[in-house]
């Protein structure tokens, strides 16, 4: 072909490959990319959060009896006897409406069992959090539910029934975004 | 002609600056380019009055004879100022939150030094190797990432001077009766610093982010591993990684070695301590945007996810606890802010809201950044009720306490000054003076 002619389709397409490498190449180099890739597999250990829908629950569960115990070790030193708050923060009973003081708890506030799970779990015990397993999450969760009267004696806590855990104040909530903002 | 009575109303009305407000409020243009002048020989006159040829004669005092100090490699300030602390409200560690307020009494400008920012923690702050600590990206993206320390440092950086508030920050203006306090406890949870690091957006797109995700989380290292939901849109409008806090590393305190910078939105979502990212489907509803940061309205609705610090103001100068020393020129002076921008102007009034006055805006005046106002005042010694009511660029106005109270419903009891029976309170600050000249907090 002399080099007047047009070149053939095959050798514009390997002009158009190598010119669009090395547009890849450079702009590449043009932008910080100092991110290491990680494997989903690997990040299980800080992958703790728990969604409203259960996403993100763990293997395991428990019932109120089986919670009871640990919660007396674990919890009650700052919670109360049952649940009635001591140093720290009040979890049965309350109210918010009416006359009298609103006591916000997680039997008359909280709108999501699973809040209770993934709290618990990664807060909890105050002086040596991520210490209880996931069978004694969820237990204790159970334990919680049961003082508030939420779920009965004899109910299983886990992966596939906390979420399906109605709290009283489930519609108790405005979200103002998007919206008012 | 008396004395009083020259230092008082004759002079201001000989040297033509005009009361613009009742109870003595002096044009703001007194505080300003030639009107610095006027307020010049107003205070010379003031000083030349009250003082006459009295003083000593001078002298070289002891600092002033003999070498001074090593000059230290990190410098505190003078021993002289120790009351210029942060108060705590867990200073043992006991198994619960921390709250440690800033002094803005014993401050002026508008940037906060990095050890009094006001912090609140769950647990304390933890102590971070930067070296082993990583920021993860992960979810709805192409690519999960980890980012170490110094690969982040390495990334196109930008600063901004921004607030940082608490959504609890005022609420003891909410309680019941006013509770006297200085501005430390009722105010001490808002500080503004220049912070400097990575767009989160840069990040994103590094990782890939899903285009249609809508919400991430965001959460800490330290032991309680807090985190919040955050929309998608702010991080790609002005959120940060931030690595430094007014040209220095972030303190300890404040998220060493990065916390979340979204800038105006409420306190809780600056994620401090930050070690983890991921894009999700829709809010985690973690415990801190359920049970806490929500507000319980008189209907037993509560709102939720209420993110920007709406517009604020209050004077901490004088202030609840001080004491004005006799009749005389002074400066009112305090702090105004808004997480919806830029504030367009402050008024003060000093009669209790009968009348008001424009407030002179330090410059530059920066969105989302806190705003030095001034207003030129000559008290005659009669009680008097000083308000200052800030209006943001949206056109946003600070709302009295009645207004507040009609919206939010009547409060039901006094609470301690350091809890929180209210979130977002951002009420008009009324502090009276009394003929004594002492200050206190009152309501309107």
């Amino acid at each position: 072909m002399s080099m007047f002619e047009a070149p053939t389709f095959g050798a514009r397409a390997a002009i158009a490959v190598a010119l669009a490498l090395h547009a890849v190449a450079a702009a590449a180099a043009d932008a910080p990319h100092f991110g290491q890739p990680i494997s989903p597999a690997d990040v299980a250990a800080w992958d703790i959060s728990v969604g409203p829908d259960g996403a993100g629950l763990p293997p395991g569960g428990g019932t109120p009896a089986q919670g009871a115990v640990v919660y007396a070790e674990k919890c009650a030193a700052c919670h109360g006897d049952k649940g009635e708050g001591k140093t720290n923060a009040r979890l049965v009973g309350g109210q918010i409406t009416g006359g009298g003081p609103v006591v916000k708890t997680v039997g008359s506030y909280w709108p999501y069992a699973t809040t209770l799970f993934d709290f618990t779990r990664r807060a909890m015990p105050w002086t040596a959090p991520k210490s209880l397993t996931n069978d004694e999450v969820y237990a204790v969760t159970a334990h919680i539910l049961r003082l508030n009267g939420i779920i009965g004696d004899n109910d299983v806590i886990d992966a596939k029934t906390l979420p399906q855990v109605k709290m009283p104040n489930r519609d108790g909530f405005i979200p103002l975004f998007p919206g008012k903002h | 002609m008396t004395k009083s009575r020259h230092r008082q109303g004759a002079f201001t009305g000989a040297l033509g600056v005009p009361h613009v407000a009742g109870n003595g409020l002096l044009d703001r243009r007194a505080l300003l380019s030639q009107g610095a002048a006027l307020a010049g020989a107003m205070s010379v006159g003031a000083v030349g009055a009250a003082t006459g040829a009295a003083a000593e004669p001078l002298a070289n005092d002891a600092w002033s004879l003999a070498p001074g100090i090593t000059i230290p490699p990190y410098g505190q300030p003078s021993r002289f100022e120790d009351k210029a602390v942060r108060t705590l409200t867990n200073p043992k560690l006991e198994p619960r939150g921390s709250a440690a307020r800033t002094p803005h009494h014993l401050l002026n400008g508008t940037i906060t030094p990095n050890g009094l920012h006001f912090v609140i923690a769950r647990g304390g702050f933890p102590d971070i190797d930067p070296d082993k600590h990583k920021l993860m990206i992960h979810g709805r993206v192409r690519q999960p990432m980890t980012f170490t320390v110094e690969a982040l440092l390495r990334y196109p950086m930008t600063s901004r001077v921004t607030f940082v508030e608490c959504g609890g920050n005022s609420a003891p203006l909410y309680a019941k009766d006013p509770i006297q306090a200085n501005v430390q406890a009722l105010h001490g949870l808002v500080s503004c610093a220049e912070w400097t690091g990575v767009r989160l957006s840069t990040l994103f797109e590094e990782a890939g982010i899903d285009p249609e995700a809508k919400w991430f989380l965001a959460e800490g290292a330290d032991a309680p591993t807090m985190h919040r939901s955050i929309p998608v849109s702010k991080a790609m409008d002005d959120a940060m990684i931030a690595l430094y806090q007014n040209g220095e590393r972030i303190n300890p305190s404040n998220g060493y070695p990065m916390r979340l910078l979204v800038p105006g939105y409420e306190g809780n979502m600056n994620v401090k301590w930050l070690r983890r990212i991921k894009v999700v489907d829709g809010p985690i509803m973690a415990q801190n945007e359920t049970m806490a940061y929500t507000i319980l309205l008189p209907s037993g609705k509560a709102w939720q996810f209420f993110y920007p610090q709406e517009v604020k103001s209050f004077i901490s100068h004088p202030s609840p606890g001080m004491s004005l020393k006799g009749p005389g020129f002074y400066e009112i002076s305090g702090l105004s802010w808004s997480g919806n921008g830029r504030i367009s102007k402050v008024e003060v009034s000093a009669d209790g809201g009968k009348s008001w006055a424009l407030a002179a805006l330090q410059t530059p005046v920066l969105s989302k950044a806190l705003t030095r106002f001034r207003m030129p005042w000559n008290w005659d010694g009669s009680p008097a009720v000083l308000l200052s009511r800030a209006t943001d660029e949206a056109g946003n106005v600070q709302p009295s306490r009645t207004a507040f109270l009609a919206e939010r419903g009547q409060p039901r009891a006094s609470p301690p000054v350091t809890a929180f029976p209210m979130e977002h309170c951002n009420v008009i600050s009324s502090w009276g003076v009394s003929a004594k000249g002492e200050v206190s907090n009152v309501y309107v």
